[in-house]
């Protein structure tokens, strides 16, 4: 179900003019609350570093600020923005495409085959998606450590790529949504096991594997910890990692980065936005996708 | 996601014995391919989740010769004069960041709930949920410049608290109230949208005879709304309290931005980190991953297992 319901049956009037408008008092202040930051982020980036500590906040600064702040960003050690979103991209694109291939298959198997073991690996699946990922970063520091792993690629990919969450909404979408009778129809008309899943199941799973790739890419894509520890040398950096770059190149936070090099207020502030626009972009047009899929599992009856 | 992992296992599993009962001739194909499909899986499983567990437990056990040392590296980490201050700064964090998520999320949920105008809601719950876009560092970074009066949008604010420069901000008696705030910020949305959805979830039925008998807004949302919702907010404290003891990007970024006024070692996994990298002791960075993965664990074992929490009322 969509959580953006238009049932009006259970919506009852706040009694009371009173009651209304506190009501409407607290749900403003939280609007503020949420949307100032990002109201004001907007602002800061077209305006100089001077205007940014003296003219309103909320006052826009002009074009040629804009591009100035925009050219010292991707200025930035020659260029090392680009290749940081350049890296996010191939880390979250890479994760993104073995999440798929690996937990798709894995939650048709969990939820509509039998075979040894299936409850531990449920189990399994349940305990490790509860566990804040960051919980198992530095046991898997140590032991690709261990294997000589630290600092390829592979490092972050790999553990990105294991991603229970996924493997769990799939399982309650093939446990639930599939009709049963039809996957058995498509085996007397011959299909092999493999078919069933391939020309039957998959395209009906279609809004799933969205869901899947959205939290995958999402969380991959503003991992810090992982990357942080995984990756020590800035070349292979995600733009995630790179802004503590940008941040210790920055006067006002860190006195004595102060040199050609440096990174002013409102460049600091574009790197931000710069570091989650695929994440808002991909926000702005899935919102009601993206309810149902939250409240998914949750609602199903 | 969410609702109770235990009982759609269970379901499952009954369906699963049923079609067993009924016996099937596919069914060997239908095994053969359940192995194929979940092979790689299984071996991600093994090698990011079992596997580095169980290294850590061998570290945290052994010395830099393998040697076994009992426990002696928990003894050396626990009674390291940062431990103590590093578990009462998350515990101050959770209690703050907590007690605001539980309070604010539900009374949002039920007040943008309650709206009669679609759009109105619609809006509110996008407009709550888009700060989840900014998440780890980014979502930092942007506070940094909200915290700091020479830039913030909220100087006034600040200033009528008596936070005159940045580095008043970040006292060592506010970070807490900081951290929790930019929890909450990137991450209260979510849960208003998820609990928003329990509440379209209760039964107009309930709702209507709770108006028949006399009940206003507030009292049907005390007495039935509330109740109702006691599973989610479960849910809700479960997973963030297992999140919040991982605090790491948050006092990682302040401690940078701040000259070190805010140390590097604020949180247990920060701790850690210094351990592997600073002072190159693995055992000991592997004893205090391990005290973190244990409590991560027990929180969602007891979620797990104690299913009782997620059955429907």
């Amino acid at each position: 179900m969509t959580a953006v319901s238009n049932d009006r049956r259970s919506r009852f009037d706040l009694r009371g003019w009173s009651g209304r408008s506190v009501s409407a008092l607290i749900m403003v202040l939280f609007v503020l609350f949420f949307v100032i930051p990002v109201i004001w982020l907007l602002f800061a980036v077209t305006k100089s570093a001077h205007a940014l500590t003296v003219a309103s906040p909320f006052s826009v600064g002009s074009w040629a600020d804009f591009v100035a702040n925009w050219n010292q960003l991707f200025g930035f050690q020659g260029g090392a923005v680009t290749l940081w979103v350049r890296n996010s991209a191939f880390y979250t694109v890479g994760a993104l495409v073995i999440t798929l291939m690996v937990s798709i298959p894995a939650g048709y198997a969990l939820a509509l085959t039998e075979f040894r073991l299936r409850k531990a690996l449920l189990v399994l699946t349940l305990v490790v998606m509860l566990i804040p990922s960051t919980a198992l970063v530095l046991p898997i520091f140590l032991e690709l450590n261990m294997v000589g792993l630290i600092g390829s690629p592979l490092s972050v990919i790999l553990p990105m790529s294991f991603f229970p969450f996924g493997v769990y909404l799939t399982y309650i979408y093939f446990s639930t949504s599939i009709p049963r009778d039809l996957l058995a129809a498509a085996r007397i008309d011959g299909c092999t096991e493999f078919q069933v899943f391939t020309r039957v199941a998959l395209p009906l799973a279609a809004p799933i594997v969205a869901l899947v790739a959205f939290f995958s890419f999402v969380q991959n894509w503003n991992n810090f910890f992982l990357p942080f520890v995984m990756l020590p040398s800035s070349d292979g950096y995600p733009i995630q990692v790179g802004l503590t770059s940008l941040l210790s190149a920055t006067p006002a936070f860190n006195p004595s980065s102060a040199g050609s090099d440096s990174v002013q207020l409102p460049t600091l502030a574009l790197a931000t936005i710069v570091s989650i626009l695929p994440v808002l972009i991909i926000f702005l047009f899935s919102q009601r996708f993206l309810v149902s899929g939250m409240t998914a599992g949750g609602t199903k009856e | 996601m969410t609702l109770a992992p235990a009982s759609d296992q269970l379901t499952a599993d009954a369906r699963g014995r049923r079609r067993s009962a009924r016996g099937g001739g596919s069914a060997p194909g239908r095994t053969r391919i359940g192995y194929v499909f979940v092979a790689l899986y299984t071996l991600l499983a093994l090698a990011f989740g079992i596997a580095p567990a169980l290294y850590a437990v061998v570290l945290a056990f052994t010395n830099t010769d393998g040697g076994f040392t009992g426990f002696d590296n928990f003894i050396k980490v626990v009674t390291d004069f940062r431990f103590w201050p590093a578990v009462l700064h998350v515990a101050a964090y959770l209690v703050i960041w907590l007690i605001a998520l539980v309070i604010f999320v539900v009374a949002l949920a039920l007040l943008v709930h309650a709206l009669r105008t679609r759009w109105l809601g619609t809006s509110l719950r996008f407009v709550y949920y888009l700060p989840g876009a900014l998440a780890g560092a980014s979502s930092v970074l942007l506070w940094l410049f909200v915290l700091d009066p020479t830039t913030s949008p909220v100087s006034g604010l600040l200033r009528l608290m008596g936070l005159d420069s940045f580095v008043q901000v970040i006292q060592p008696g506010n970070l807490p109230f900081i951290f929790a705030i930019i929890a909450f910020w990137t991450g209260a949305g979510g849960w208003i949208v998820i609990m928003y959805g329990a509440l379209n979830n209760i039964s107009t039925e309930i709702m209507e005879a709770a108006r028949i008998d006399g009940a206003n807004a507030f009292q049907s949302a005390l007495r039935i709304q509330l109740p109702m919702l006691r599973k989610w907010i479960a849910y809700m404290g479960v997973m963030s309290l297992a999140a919040g003891t991982q605090l790491f990007v948050e006092p990682q970024l302040l401690s940078q931005a701040s000259n070190a006024v805010v140390p590097n070692d604020y949180s247990l996994n920060q701790l850690a980190y210094q351990y592997a990298f600073q002072q190159n002791d693995f055992n000991g960075a592997a004893a205090i991953s391990l005290i973190l993965l244990v409590v991560a664990l027990l929180l969602s074992w007891v979620f797990v297992t104690r299913g009782g929490l997620f059955e429907k009322e």
